[in-house]
């Protein structure tokens, strides 16, 4: 027996599944069901939805069984920061081009990693970016600014 | 003969100087990124087809192609260069071929893994060749029962027979099929699941689903650990191998062809599994089975065959069904789509240049492969050493970059940082990403055959059972839902 929810992947996965199925199910009660020879656009989803949910509740109940634990360590903070990254690409993109969001995604991404050296990214930043400016609006002339400010 | 004539067709297709040097490309790409360090086929295809967007279709299947078997070759270099497969298909080739590197045999190593796969990749196309007319033809009788039951024995399959547990399996294929729903309904109009986001109005784009699932969640999988990595770098010299390891390794290599091509077909089994089951095939019938794991050259060139020719034979339920057996298959199947080519056995005579093309060109890709790397591989080798935290940064990059440019859109940008996240979360709780993009892909095409299927018999769901090939399909899921209670055979998956 264990119920530590932090560490018990089935627990954890089960919990996801309801939890998605089961908002799946809620949200799809806007749309009209209809019957099984005319399905509304709610039918589908609402019966994937349902099913979803009894996966759930099976995983659940095998993991209060089994108890496996999740290997390794969560890596939150690369995650975040990775997540992060592509955030900034895509909100500096709009607003200020292609060359900051670039030195956003470089940046904030290479921190993720185990050692963080400036001037390794730098370099990085400049090569990679000189390559993906060359390939992407010199090569296949994507309509982008490079500094849209 | 038709066969013939169709070839040859093909080869004209494919031996246009712009198709060959897309397939140049994609094989070129394929390999590169394949080599690098925890880069396999998924991510590569996932990382670099955006470049194909602005292609016509043709040349940007034919490019894909080449980046998916490019990738899996190179992932057999790192193998038996430095013990690392870069995607499951080829961690089987670490065994003997690691071994062998490390006797100083990384030479015949390589070069017998290049013959057995140019070999198996010979046979795949000519039986793609063979096999996907007559099977294009068939499926042209299916209705919209028989393909909804097609469906699901391909998403249960891929659910049961993937790596990890069978359950999670098919709890992500549901989850995969309603985040295919997404969007607008074609029947009524109405968007669903949508949140008033305009974005969200055309779904959850497929790029999207790609990076974040293979490229972005599999990073931070990688950050976890500590760069260690082995770079076994001593010279290689020679790679002729010699009259004897040719002897020993064509009987392997023809049976691994057989092995592979048959599980490339079989939905959700793929390379890897095909090349696990020919090595345990190789050492049964060994000998002496104790020299296996101590670089027997049988147990390089039996997978390396195989997982190569279910490469290849994946191909044929994509082309002529349009059901993709593995995640690749269905990135590629997305890729189409986005092409504006609605998949399905209608494809191979509407666009006959497309089928006969890709085909040819496949042959002429692994031509290329095996020309290419053997020389090359001083390069590949120099490769491997570009550090980790150099490489990840790059890969977010082409995210980025592909992201945005499929609809010039910072909202798929976020979107994609979000899936990652629930990618990487998922990765935790053991839930394998394949049979998820399986059933995203799969979603809107399921829900419609359904609705057809169930519309024509007025509400009936007897329909299933009652058509003969409907109900084949159906007999061979729940054969397939029984394995998976077997115990037997999940004992030998999680040995694999």
């Amino acid at each position: 027996m264990n119920f530590d929810l932090r560490h018990n992947t089935d627990i954890l996965a089960g919990l996801l599944f309801i939890l998605i199925g089961g908002l799946a199910v809620v949200i799809a009660r806007d749309y009209p069901m209809g019957v099984a020879a005319r399905m509304g656009p709610g039918y589908f989803p609402t019966m994937l939805g349902g099913i979803l949910c009894l996966f759930g509740v099976y995983i659940v109940a095998r993991g209060i069984r089994s108890g496996e634990q999740v290997k390794g360590q969560w890596a939150w903070k690369p995650l975040a920061l990775i997540a992060l990254s592509i955030v900034l690409f895509g909100f500096l993109m709009d607003r200020f081009g292609i060359v900051p969001a670039l030195v956003a995604v470089f940046f904030v991404s290479a921190l993720a990693g185990h050692e963080f050296r400036f001037k390794e990214t730098l370099f990085l930043t400049l090569v990679m970016g000189a390559f993906a400016v060359g390939v992407f609006f010199y090569g296949l002339k994507l309509p982008y600014p490079l500094f849209g400010w | 003969m038709d066969l013939l004539d169709n070839l040859v067709f093909g080869f004209t297709v494919a031996f246009s100087l712009q198709n060959l040097a897309y397939c140049f490309v994609g094989v070129l790409l394929g390999t590169l990124v394949g080599v690098l360090p925890g880069i396999g086929p998924l991510v590569a295809i996932a990382m670099l087809f955006p470049l194909t967007f602005s292609l016509p279709a043709v040349p940007a299947l034919i490019m894909l192609a080449g980046i998916y078997y490019g990738a899996q070759y190179g992932g057999s270099t790192t193998s038996i260069l430095v013990n690392l497969p870069g995607e499951t298909a080829s961690a089987v080739t670490c065994l003997d071929g690691y071994q062998m590197a490390r006797q100083g045999r990384a030479g015949p190593a390589l070069a017998i893994a290049a013959i057995a796969s140019f070999f198996a990749g010979c046979v795949g196309t000519l039986l793609i060749a063979l096999v996907g007319p007559a099977l294009g033809e068939w499926a042209l009788l299916f209705g919209a029962a028989e393909y909804t039951a097609l469906m699901l024995m391909a998403l249960v399959a891929s659910a049961v027979m993937s790596q990890g547990d069978a359950v999670k399996g098919l709890a992500m294929v549901v989850l995969g099929l309603l985040i295919g729903v997404v969007g607008t309904d074609v029947n009524s109009g109405m968007a669903r699941y949508a949140f008033g986001v305009p974005a969200l109005s055309d779904g959850v784009g497929f790029t999207v689903m790609a990076v974040g699932l293979f490229a972005v969640a599999e990073i931070v999988v990688n950050l976890e650990q500590r760069e260690s990595r082995e770079v076994y770098t001593s010279r290689i010299t020679g790679l002729m191998p010699t009259a004897k390891d040719l002897k020993d390794s064509s009987w392997p290599m023809v049976r691994g062809t057989a092995v592979g091509a048959f599980f490339g077909v079989l939905p959700g089994t793929g390379p890897a599994l095909s090349s696990f089951a020919t090595y345990m095939l190789e050492k049964k019938l060994a000998r002496d089975p104790s020299r296996f794991g101590r670089g027997a050259i049988e147990g390089v060139a039996a997978p390396e065959a195989a997982n190569n020719a279910a490469a290849q034979t994946a191909f044929i339920p994509m082309l002529t069904l349009g059901v993709p057996a593995t995640a690749t298959m269905a990135l590629m199947l997305g890729a189409m789509t986005m092409q504006g080519i609605e998949p399905g056995p209608h494809v191979m005579l509407a666009k006959p240049e497309l089928f006969w093309g890709i085909i040819a060109s496949m042959w002429i890709g692994n031509l290329m492969l095996v020309i290419l790397n053997l020389p090359l591989v001083g390069v590949w080798i120099r490769l491997l050493r570009v550090p980790y935290r150099w490489l990840f940064p790059s890969i977010i990059m082409f995210c980025c970059i592909g992201n945005y440019s499929v609809n010039n859109n910072e909202f798929d940008v976020y979107l994609c940082a979000l899936v990652g996240v629930l990618g990487y979360v998922l990765l935790k709780l053991e839930c394998e990403p394949a049979p998820l993009i399986l059933g995203y892909v799969l979603g809107p095409l399921l829900e419609e055959y359904l609705r057809r299927a169930l519309l024509i018999s007025r509400g009936d769901p007897t329909v299933f059972f009652t058509r003969p090939i409907s109900l084949a399909f159906m007999i061979a899921t729940v054969f397939i839902l029984a394995i998976m209670v077997a115990p037997a055979v999940r004992r030998k998956r999680e040995e694999a």
